[in-house]
């Protein structure tokens, strides 16, 4: 046994953090203040969420960490660390065998079951932050449910790009009242918040924690004429052949060689896994098998 | 000195402490439904259920509201030595304690303000049984509706309809607890 307390933080820190998840729960979008705690890693590596999922697991989870859909960057493998060290939990790459998920700017592929949570890292929990510096204005903003400012500035994308340009941390209203911040997830993961696990959301430098509880309504701003549209690239991973997930773009070389592939690293394992193969990996298997003729 | 007073605490704070707040989370995102909390062993008359919220919950920071026969020698006594919240009238309480009836009228209560809705009180409601049967809930939490036996009807309606203020209640029976926070809106079925 680690000489820490179970997960980290000790118990009075975890009872506020617990406090302010309840209430976070039951005023859904809104952000509930918290006593943020210096965790052992920088601000901007997950200290929010990181302190939201030690409040929340118990020696029977299952943890899995992913850091833009993958299981395998610096910041999903040290914080999936971090808790085998001081919490002893099991962790797994395998969405559907975690039971909490800590993720930084996606939402896993798979859907979500009610029996599983989903924590995200926020970096600024307020949506209304780049239009109004003030804390005192956007709380008041809030209360009042004055939510114009937003949407002139989606309106001023559409006038400027001919569409709405914000292509991550799109703005969505919660159950028809509070304005929230998604967090930097691209706006294709939008739809999916809709869910049936509990979501929360900490930010730690900002002292925020929020939360979504399941099948909440969840809709991303938009105008009649100019309708939400979860976007991705258009393509098909060039791993697994899906044409339904999320794409990172990767430069192979450099004169314009690239290549598409599943953010989700879990999602696209399992696919060829299951024996469905991309364009590239097919090149690649053909050219191999050519090499050993 | 009453040893009584003593006992039944958590036997392991950060893991029992960690499973009843999973059951009161769980309980609070998904209204009507029953969990099991367990851990403590609190004095006559709080449940088990109520005795391991206030543990998991309450502590220096929590001005706690004990009404009616909640209030009592052993009670207060127990909350001091286990949980160091100091017990305080209705008005100023951050969680309470008690039957419904006692806890009437809910107007005593902090219901938050515009700015901080969150700055609202918790109420613990106990009761008989929990029955999953008489009022239909629907909104946040719930996939289409479900039931659940309320003490009464009128006071949720009133509730729900302060959003983004109100109230949020948990209510326990034994070892079982259940909640329903201020975004339920409550029907006769």
């Amino acid at each position: 046994m680690s000489d820490y307390n179970f997960a980290y933080l000790d118990e009075q820190t975890k009872r506020m953090i617990r406090r302010a998840i309840l209430k976070g729960l039951a005023i859904p979008g809104y952000q509930v203040p918290f006593a943020s705690r210096e965790m052992p890693m920088p601000y901007g590596w997950g200290t929010g969420g990181v302190q939201v999922s030690a409040a929340t697991l118990t020696p029977a989870d299952t943890l899995k960490v992913i850091d833009q859909g993958a299981d395998d960057t610096t910041n999903a493998v040290s914080i999936r660390k971090f808790f085998e060290k001081t919490a002893g939990v099991a962790t797994t790459e395998e969405t559907g065998a975690a039971s909490i998920i800590q993720t930084r700017h996606r939402i896993p592929e798979e859907d979500l079951r009610e029996d599983q949570i989903l924590v995200y890292q926020v970096p600024i929990p307020e949506p209304l932050r780049f239009l109004e510096p003030s804390e005192i204005e956007t709380r008041k903003m809030h209360s009042l449910e004055e939510y114009g400012l937003m949407h002139v500035k989606l309106y001023e994308d559409i006038a400027k790009h001919g569409a709405i340009a914000t292509s991550y941390a799109y703005p969505v209203k919660v159950e028809g009242r509070y304005v929230m911040d998604p967090s930097p997830i691209p706006k294709f993961d939008n739809p999916k918040m809709e869910m049936a696990a509990i979501q929360l959301f900490g930010a730690g430098r900002e002292q925020r924690i929020y939360a979504l509880p399941p099948y909440c309504k969840v809709v991303s701003l938009d105008f009649e004429d100019f309708p939400f549209e979860a976007s991705k690239a258009d393509h098909a991973c060039d791993m697994c052949g899906a044409t339904d997930s999320y794409l990172d773009e990767v430069i192979m070389d450099d004169s314009g060689g690239r290549m598409f592939v599943c953010s989700d690293t879990d999602y696209c394992t399992g696919r060829r896994q299951a024996g469905h193969m991309g364009a590239q990996a097919a090149a690649a298997s053909a050219a191999l098998e050519e090499t050993a003729v | 000195m009453n040893t009584e007073v003593l006992k039944g605490g958590f036997g392991n704070a950060p893991v029992d402490a960690a499973y009843a707040f999973r059951a009161a989370m769980k309980a609070m995102a998904c209204p009507g439904t029953v969990e099991v909390l367990q851990g403590a062993q609190p004095p006559a008359p709080v449940s088990v259920a109520a005795g391991t919220l206030l543990l998991t919950l309450c502590d220096p920071d929590t001005p706690l509201h004990l009404a009616g026969d909640f209030d009592c020698e052993d009670v207060r006594a127990w909350v001091s030595f286990h949980i160091g919240a100091p017990v305080v009238a209705a008005e100023v309480s951050m969680f309470a304690l008690g039957s419904w009836e006692a806890l009437a009228p809910l107007s005593r209560f902090a219901i938050g303000t515009p700015e901080y809705p969150d700055r609202s009180a918790t109420l613990i409601v106990e009761q008989e049984v929990l029955a999953q049967d008489g009022m239909a809930l629907r909104g946040p939490g719930i996939k289409d509706s479900v039931t659940m036996a309320l003490p009464e009807t009128g006071a949720f309606q009133m509730n729900a309809m302060l959003f983004p203020l109100g109230l949020d209640f948990f209510f326990t029976s034994g070892d079982q607890v259940s909640a329903l926070p201020r975004t339920t809106k409550v029907e006769v079925a």
